[in-house]
């Protein structure tokens, strides 16, 4: 997977999806959705954003609901990665499914608001661009990284209806 | 090779003699179940966007729970597409307003032990009550199952949880969950499955069990199995359906941990506002009024817990300045709840009654909170804003406690007003 770039915005611990996306605003179409990200720990964040910028967290980032609109929101106001000590299952299934890459990342707490990192993927690597400093970073086993590299489920599935298999 | 209820699980859907913790394979899935809120109206446009219809409409079960009844037009409108889907892809079971998917699909038949079971919501974790892998996806997960009948797992593994001793009267499955969340963590089990056994799960009801499962979500598990015993053969039998045993661990599995508790020592516990491992005992709480008290969701609204809260209740009526309540998690809870008369305590204690569904748990149906205000609930999440306005409060703990705090105009612990002895 190619490497990613970005300007890092910084969470805490247990960022649930009842904070990315709070229950009373799934009723509104996905665009209206996205406009209300992060709400619940940080309102405004949606006009803060741009694209191309990371998400660094802590442990267990997405847990709660099932709520794909999360992850989805997310991306779609620019956020390319969520870098974090660890993810709730469902979050880190739904992010690959919608192309937000899910950096798992025991270090994450060093990483500070407003820096810029690096993920590299191959290597297995986030490197803080400030300081020069290397952390090490999950890879995605190769059967998710086929997902994430068609650009999402949907993508991945397209190839499949088409007739490969996975 | 030894292997754990849930490896077996996913070996056979996976077609292999054996797994490994932390392997990943593509499997074949049993049951696939999708609700009104991450079903129909995510998954549509996609399936018209790559072409393809549903892989077995037989072996997908659709569920309107989360915005029934509607609330405004923007749920009337999420209804409808929920039932034009069951019409257009001919899905052979849907429910609308009968309950909250997970009740259902344990009440009604549709789980099977040893069954490959996902369901597009965090609490399909509830199903592995009936000795299955029930594991809750998201929307676009679903759309892989919905088209292929596959999905891929990441093979967990799994803590064996010997629950020890026996409940006293007063204190259910709910109590020992927050008990063990307020230990664990939020992340407590991240990516694991627990796996319950032990004097303490056998003496329980389904209803109860399946609190263990249910609140596995909130734990962070990946899901919770229990095995097969005479207490799941019999919830079969009413229900006419003839089961064999099911899978179950070997007895020289391979289990990450184990972890004791004794039931016998577990006390009446509440979780505090915004975070559901805050929990304390219900005996430390001195003077924390409540305006509110919610039995609902499918955490705490099962026949069982309707019981609970009417044994509290019997002879005695809500406090002033408190609204109690109440929303079935499912037709056939309420109906029971009504023959036996248990519904009846309800009404005469003050209660209003709700309609079958998620209500406000999630924050989107009837009964949601407004600014302000605080309230002590059955269901198993109370992060800022769940059930409504970012400026409520909520509290979390059993039926019982629920019923004596309606009672008290204040969170007591509920033995106090059952004559149990602390
Ligand atoms: S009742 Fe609450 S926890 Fe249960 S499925 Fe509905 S929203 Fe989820």
């Amino acid at each position: 997977m190619k490497p990613l770039q970005g300007r890092v915005w910084k969470f805490g611990d247990d960022i649930d999806t009842d904070l990315i996306i709070p229950g009373r605003f799934l009723v509104l179409e996905p665009s209206e959705i996205a406009l209300h990200v992060m709400e619940g720990i940080r309102p405004g964040f949606a006009e803060l954003v741009g694209e191309g910028d990371i998400v660094v967290a802590g442990d267990n980032f997405g847990s709660g609901s099932s709520r794909e609109m999360a992850p989805r929101a997310l991306r779609k106001v620019g956020i390319v990665a969520v870098v974090a000590r660890s993810f709730s299952r469902i979050f880190f299934r739904n992010s690959i499914n919608v192309g937000l890459a899910p950096v798992e990342c025991p270090d994450a707490h060093v990483i500070e608001e407003g820096q810029s990192i690096r993920i590299d993927f191959d290597r297995g690597e986030v490197v803080i661009v400030e300081t020069g400093k290397r952390l090490v970073a999950v890879s995605l086993p190769d059967e998710l990284a086929a997902i994430m590299e068609a650009g999402g489920m949907v993508e991945f599935l397209r190839t499949r209806v088409n007739g490969s298999q996975p | 090779m030894a292997m754990t209820l849930a490896e077996k699980i996913i070996a056979r859907g996976a077609g292999l003699s054996e797994v490994f913790p932390d392997e990943v394979h593509w499997v074949d899935v049993d049951l696939a179940m999708i609700h009104d809120s991450g079903g129909p109206r995510r998954i549509w446009p996609m399936l018209d966007d790559l072409g393809v219809g549903v892989w077995d409409p037989d072996r997908v079960v659709l569920v309107a729970d989360h915005y029934v009844p509607a609330q405004d037009t923007g749920a009337a409108r999420i209804l409808q597409t929920t039932r034009s889907f069951a019409a257009e892809f001919g899905i052979t079971t849907f429910y609308e307003a009968e309950g909250i998917s997970h009740t259902l699909l344990v009440e009604k038949g549709h789980l099977r032990p040893g069954m490959l079971y996902v369901g597009g919501d965090s609490h399909t974790c509830t199903g592995g009550v009936l000795g299955c892998l029930a594991l809750g996806m998201g929307s676009t997960d679903l759309l892989g199952v919905l088209v292929t009948g596959r999905t891929w797992l990441r093979v967990p593994h799994t803590i064996d949880v010997h629950l020890e001793g026996s409940l006293r009267r007063g204190v259910t499955a709910k109590d020992l969950m927050l008990t063990m969340i307020g230990e664990k963590g939020m992340a407590g089990a991240v990516y694991r499955v627990l796996e319950f056994s032990g004097p303490a799960v056998s003496a329980m009801s389904i209803d109860e069990r399946s609190v263990l499962t249910n609140m596995c979500a909130e734990i962070g598990a990946k899901t919770g199995v229990i095995a097969v015993d005479e207490v799941t053969i019999s919830h079969f039998q009413d229900l006419g359906i003839e089961v064999d045993e099911g899978p179950s661990s070997d007895s020289d599995a391979r289990f990450l941990e184990t972890w004791h508790y004794d039931a016998s020592e577990t006390v009446p516990v509440i979780a505090r506002p915004d975070r559901h491992d805050d929990v304390v005992p219900a005996a430390d709480f001195d003077n924390t009024p409540i305006g509110r008290a919610y039995i609902g969701a499918c955490t705490g609204a099962k026949y069982a817990d309707l019981a609970m809260a009417a044994e509290v209740l019997a002879g005695r009526r809500v406090a002033r300045g408190v609204v109690l309540q109440v929303a079935p998690a499912s037709v056939g809870a309420l109906s029971r709840a009504m023959a036996d008369g248990t519904a009846q305590i309800l009404l005469e204690s003050g209660a209003q009654l709700l309609s079958t569904g998620c209500g406000a748990c999630p924050g989107i149906g009837s009964g949601v909170l407004g600014p302000g205000e605080v309230c002590i609930s059955t269901t198993s999440r109370n992060s800022r804003g769940r059930m409504g306005s970012p400026e409520s409060k909520v509290y979390l703990g059993s039926a019982y406690a629920v019923a004596a705090a309606a009672v008290a105009g204040e969170i007591i612990d509920p033995l106090t007003l059952m004559g149990v002895p602390a």
